[in-house]
């Protein structure tokens, strides 16, 4: 037999982005443990269309922890109380019949609420565009081990490119820095020899980006790698905060002297 | 492709926090720096006076200090200032309810400290250093004896608390900057995380309580 439970949620409602917006209260009834949270709002939402409400919109894609769609902040942490889980992936066993649970949307500037717990995470793809990517032609595909890449390289991108872009860092940064997302999408190119002619460029690009949206500084809280559900880890800010310095002091005749395509 | 626009470093809110551990850095060593010319207070009179004296006679190079120490605390500032107000645009609504699960009180107060610090530092010159301004009833400046200003500026218990919460502020501020600022330069490493943590708390609880340690010895008449 497995545990079922009734838990009370409070759950911000907004209507669109001009909404002032509040908090509500709903009854879950009868959850499984073996739910996900996602699960456990469809019940919820079953419910409300039932009694001619309108559902709670949240976001979600794939449910298996890798599109990064799903986040929201529940009981005051992003992607709720498991460490490296994204919601989607949180299941009701976490919980215990009588909970209360507060859901509330990514709160950030940079991240406006579009309804209710969906927020609009552009700025984030605005930051890709600026500088996160690499200019190759795309011809046919190079022979495979053309390109020797060290493990130590490739074991370092690898991690980086974990970054599935959920918006976590920021919802848990006490300045709503995108620190920890930037680091990662910059160190995931620029580990590998294909984000080298780009690197320096790169690095500029992506931070005035970040700084542009309006997200904050970081204060090396650390909450940022306490939240990510890919356990992303600071040392990537390390590796920002130095290329930047290197790209901007450095790397300065680079700009003129990178003529063409890297 | 040329760059539409060139990007230096003191544009980005980095380069800002870069500019904030180099002074913060500098203005760590000036404390380390002032704090061992005055415990020379626990060797009498004639040791605290004689280096005194000494830093005096230095003239000019006295003063080239003092304007480096200076610039730094400005710049400092101003770059709090910069960054803080910005930030502050950065989550106009809050959370209902909010767990934050690894950052340390001393991070979380580093503004709120900041402020205690710089009300302090003025404060504090107002004391020693331009004694005209002292806020302290029944004290005489001497500007050869130091020894005696010393004694006489900490016989007062109320002016005694004050350098003592001062010094817990600093304490704190010490400890998570000195942990923060080697990942702001990109000088960290996961490897040595733990450790630096531990250097940075002991040297922070070290130099508050050798500051601390001095105005008490005054009140407690250990040092009179
Ligand atoms: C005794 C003098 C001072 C020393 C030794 C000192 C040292 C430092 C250091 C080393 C940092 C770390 C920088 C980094 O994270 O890379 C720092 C950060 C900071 N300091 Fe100071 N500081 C002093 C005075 C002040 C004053 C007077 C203020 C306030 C007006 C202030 C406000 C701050 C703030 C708010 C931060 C955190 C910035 C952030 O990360 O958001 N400090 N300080
Ligand atoms: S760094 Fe982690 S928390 Fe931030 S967007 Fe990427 S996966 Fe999400
Ligand atoms: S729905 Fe894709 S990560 Fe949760």
């Amino acid at each position: 037999m497995s545990k079922t439970m009734n838990l009370t949620l409070h759950v911000w409602r907004q209507k669109g982005g001009t909404d002032v917006g509040g908090f509500e209260t709903y009854k879950a009834q009868d959850i499984s443990e073996h739910m996900s949270f996602l699960e456990m709002l469809d019940v919820v939402n079953e419910r409300l269309l039932a009694d001619g409400k309108e559902p709670i919109a949240f976001d979600s894609d794939c449910r298996e922890g890798i599109c990064g769609m799903c986040g929201m902040v529940i009981n005051g942490v992003p992607h709720g109380p498991n460490a490296a889980t994204t919601t989607c992936q949180l299941h009701m066993r976490h919980f215990n019949d009588g909970d209360e649970v507060t859901i509330e949307p990514w709160r950030a500037s940079a991240f406006p609420v579009l309804r209710d717990l969906v927020v609009d995470r552009g700025a984030f793809d605005r930051i890709i565009q600026a500088g996160g990517y690499i200019s190759a032609s795309s011809g046919s595909a190079p022979e495979a081990n053309g390109l020797p890449v060290p493990k130590a390289d490739a074991d370092r991108a690898m991690d980086a490119a974990a970054c599935i872009g959920c918006g976590a860092c920021v919802a848990a940064c006490p300045n709503a820095s995108a620190m920890l997302f930037v680091a990662a999408k910059a160190a995931h190119l620029g580990a590998l020899p294909q984000g080298q002619p780009e690197r320096w460029e790169r690095v500029k690009k992506m931070v005035a980006q970040m700084d542009a949206e309006g997200f904050g500084h970081c204060s090396n809280h650390y909450e940022c790698m306490a939240a990510c559900p890919k356990e992303i880890s600071v040392d990537f800010i390390a590796q920002l905060n130095r290329d930047l310095v290197r790209a901007t002091v450095v790397e300065r005749e680079h700009e003129e002297k990178s003529g063409g395509a890297g | 492709m040329p760059m539409a626009k060139a990007i230096t470093l003191h544009d980005t809110t980095i380069g800002k926090k870069v500019v904030m551990a180099v002074t913060g850095l500098v203005l760590y060593g000036f404390v380390i720096a002032h704090m061992l010319g005055n415990l020379q207070v626990f060797m009498g009179p004639e040791q605290l006076n004689g280096y005194a004296k000494k830093l005096h006679d230095l003239g000019p190079l006295l003063y080239a200090a003092r304007a480096v120490i200076l610039l730094a605390l400005v710049l400092h500032v101003a770059m709090v200032v910069q960054l803080v107000s910005r930030t502050a645009a950065a989550r106009p609504i809050g959370y209902r309810l909010k767990k934050n699960q690894v950052t340390t009180y001393a991070a979380l107060t580093m503004k709120l400290g900041g402020v205690v610090l710089m009300l302090f530092i003025v404060y504090h010159l107002a004391h020693f250093t331009f004694p005209g301004l002292s806020m302290t009833a029944g004290y005489k400046h001497s500007p050869t004896d130091v020894y005696a200003n010393v004694v006489s500026g900490f016989r007062v218990p109320w002016v005694t608390a004050i350098y003592v919460l001062a010094q817990l502020c600093l304490g704190l501020h010490l400890y998570h900057g000195a942990f923060s600022l080697f990942q702001t330069l990109g000088l960290s490493h996961p490897r040595y995380v733990e450790k630096a943590r531990f250097v940075a708390q002991t040297l922070g609880i070290a130099v508050a309580a050798a500051n601390i340690a001095m105005p008490v010895a005054v009140v407690a008449g250990i040092v009179k």
